[in-house]
């Protein structure tokens, strides 16, 4: 069982890896897509019994929201958008791959030095989880369009519910699923307002969001 | 009861969004608040009974913020049938850049705000650390729209600003609940469900590392909501773009209930025997938001900024008084109820400012007292009490600090602290009195004019009440916060 987790965890890494190289803006939903699906599949195999409906069930509902749901929320906030296809990262993608090289470096060594929160489950789930959660900001800050910050944010939570699933057990399910909605709306919104910002902006830039500060008048 | 809490507003919330008129969306507006400010005061006579299996049940620190929040909701609504029927209709212009713009359906603006109250109520009563988090989230979701009220490219940019960075932050704080479900997870005995008598009462059979790593990520995930800087980057824009009866509710209720999810982790932190650990994170956080604020407040250009830094400030007090312990922590949760009235009503009164002279600009607003009568005296007022001049409760609540930290030879703290306060004090003075003396740039207001009494009494007996505590604080108020201060140890 413990093999199946870890070659769900792998393919997280490389989602994480495809995500930071790429430059087109379908491209990364679709690659954040598919990484919500993965998670889905980590539930999954990271479920005790398989007999019981907790797993499944939340399994499905993960599959739905990062896989389904969400990709389509953001293609339609930014559909028939006259914006440029490509991210225009501030940040070049080979050293952006650099980087996320260096973090995954960093992440295994910190993990190796935690205490394993969880005996029965595997290794490489907290090196994982903290890999992705540094993707994800790394996205955030150094992307320029606000639909790629969305999808840090994203990646980030996947990061937080890979530890969530892996590491903890025993989490109310409707707690998880209050969380989940959470989730929903946040993207929901976040659609909605990407929605606005390019109606006013005509574009979807964040360094262009810039007329609120203190001193320049 | 706690039921009721939660469910009134969420209706509520319902029918503003179906109903038709604006005029009966406004009655409802202040219905529901009264309602809500009711059932929030029943709590006070009858202690409500657990809900939901302990998960929502009502403790000191939640019924402190919950009458807080009520209270508060309830003076912003009334204000909000005065500032809502003052917004003109249809498309207007920027006063300061000339563009057109319009703002959202008051329907939605109607439903988000009682959704906010429904979503701050939830973070109240919450004894369950994923369903604070849930209510912490679910603030940020239900403003959001708030802040993007008046359509247009500033309060856009504040509002995705305050979306993106409040959401990392408390995704953080999500983080922040795994670590600590791992440290309650048995390495050393049973596992404990995240529910905070629960918590509290197996906090010996934590493990310390994750316990550790779990508050430093409650912390930057909470504070980031609360404002403490280094993380306040979206509070100064938000505050600024939004209405301000919104301001009012971010400042005066929204910020409590980011602290008390710190003081939920704090609580456990020193049940287990590490508080220590989290006060010397406290103290340095607090020191440092009420320095950038200071720096900030010397000299700014915009009134509501202004206000937005003291908030930076003062959770920084609030903060250093909860970092400090013993008598520091009833001064910091008393400095939380004078700070939250105090703050609120400035907003309010600001409001009532940027109607008449229609610019946000210290330098643009002259005389105050005398084109605003009323407003300007509360300006005035509110100056005083936010600073912490005696009467007012303010001047008590940083005393009680200040002595904490003497009494505890902190010395180099308390001389940080008063130097500050005094820099701030000094700050606000210059604009405030600026603003409300000196002659107005046409004469056309020099009479005085009459303010509706809607948009002044909610500001006035705010002040009122802060007025009141810093002379007698009622043994049941007294009482409560000594609980909640105890709590914390």
């Amino acid at each position: 069982m413990s093999d199946g987790v870890d070659a769900v965890l792998i393919c997280i890494v490389l989602t994480s890896f495809v995500l930071v190289g790429a430059s087109r803006l379908g491209t990364c939903i679709r690659v954040v897509a598919l990484q919500g699906v993965l998670l889905g599949v980590l539930t999954l195999a990271a479920a005790e019994s398989v007999l019981s409906l907790r797993a499944p069930l939340l399994a499905l509902t993960i599959v739905g929201l990062k896989g389904a749901a969400f990709p389509w929320l953001l293609s339609r906030a930014v559909r028939d958008a006259d914006v440029r296809r490509e991210i225009e990262p501030f940040v070049g993608y080979k050293v952006s791959l650099l980087l996320a090289t260096l973090a995954l470096a960093a992440s295994l060594w910190l993990g190796a030095r935690l205490p394993r929160p969880n005996p029965a489950m595997s290794a490489l789930v907290v090196p994982v989880a903290l890999f992705t959660i540094q993707v994800g900001l790394f996205i955030i800050i150094s992307r320029k369009k606000a639909l790629t910050q969305v999808l840090g944010y994203l990646v980030m939570e996947n990061g937080i519910y890979a530890f969530g699933v892996g590491a903890v057990e025993g989490t109310p399910m409707l707690l998880e699923l209050a969380v989940l909605l959470d989730l929903l709306v946040a993207v929901f919104v976040m659609g909605i307002t990407l929605f606005h910002i390019r109606r006013e902006f005509n574009h979807i830039d964040t360094d262009q969001l810039v007329a609120l500060r203190d001193w320049v008048r | 009861m706690i039921a009721a809490l939660l469910l009134i507003p969420v209706l509520g919330a319902v029918v503003a969004y179906a109903l038709r008129s604006n005029a009966h969306r406004r009655a409802m507006l202040v219905a529901v608040a009264f309602a809500h400010a009711a059932v929030a005061g029943g709590t006070w006579a009858s202690e409500p009974s657990p809900w939901w299996g302990g998960w929502l049940a009502l403790d000191a620190p939640g019924r402190l913020f919950l009458s807080v929040t009520s209270a508060l909701f309830l003076a912003a609504a009334l204000y909000g049938v005065a500032a809502l029927r003052r917004e003109l209709p249809g498309e207007r212009e920027d006063f300061e850049e000339g563009f057109l713009f319009d703002n959202a359906p008051e329907a939605t603006f109607t439903a988000c705000l009682l959704l906010f109250l429904a979503a701050m109520t939830l973070v109240t009563v919450s004894q369950s650390f994923v369903l604070l988090w849930v209510g912490i989230e679910a603030t940020t979701l239900a403003s959001a729209p708030l802040i993007y009220f008046h359509r247009h490219h500033r309060s856009l940019e504040a509002a995705w600003k305050y979306l993106l960075i409040c959401s990392v932050g408390i995704a953080l704080a999500l983080l922040g609940n795994f670590f600590l479900a791992v440290a309650a997870s048995g390495g050393r005995g049973a596992p404990v469900p995240l529910v905070l008598p629960d918590l509290l009462r197996a906090a010996g059979t934590l493990d310390v590392a994750w316990l550790k790593a779990a508050f430093l990520l409650f912390l930057v995930g909470y504070g980031t909501k609360m404002g403490l800087a280094p993380l306040h980057a979206w509070l100064p824009d938000a505050h600024s773009e939004a209405p301000s009866l919104v301001s009012a509710l971010l400042s005066g209720a929204l910020l409590n209930c980011a602290l008390l999810g710190i003081v939920r982790a704090q609580q456990v932190c020193a049940a287990a025997g590490q508080a220590a650990f989290g006060q010397e994170l406290l103290v340095g956080f607090g020191l440092l938001s009420m320095a950038v604020a200071a720096v900030f407040i010397a000299g700014q250009a915009d009134y509501k900024r202004m206000l937005a830094y003291s908030s930076v400030e003062h959770m920084g007090i609030l903060t250093l008084g909860i970092g400090l312990g013993g008598g520091g922590t009833f001064g910091g949760m008393l400095h939380a109820v004078n700070h939250s009235l105090t703050k609120a009503a400035l907003f309010l009164v600001a409001g009532n400012i940027l109607a008449e002279y229609r610019s946000k600009s210290t330098a643009d607003v002259r005389g105050v007292l005398r084109v605003l009568p009323v407003s300007g005296m509360l300006w005035v007022a509110g100056f005083l009490a936010i600073t912490g001049t005696p009467p007012f409760g303010s001047f008590l609540s940083e005393l009680t600090i200040l002595k904490a930290a003497l009494d505890q030879g902190r010395t180099g703290v308390a001389v940080a602290y008063l130097a500050l306060l005094g820099v701030i004090f000094v700050g606000m003075a210059t604009a405030v009195l600026g603003m409300a003396q000196g002659a107005p740039r046409d004469a056309r207001g020099v009479r005085g004019r009459r303010e509706p009494l809607l948009s002044v009494v909610p500001a006035g007996a705010l002040i009122a009440v802060v007025l009141l505590l810093g002379v007698y604080v009622p043994p049941v108020v007294h009482s409560v916060i000594a609980e909640a201060a105890r709590a914390l140890g």
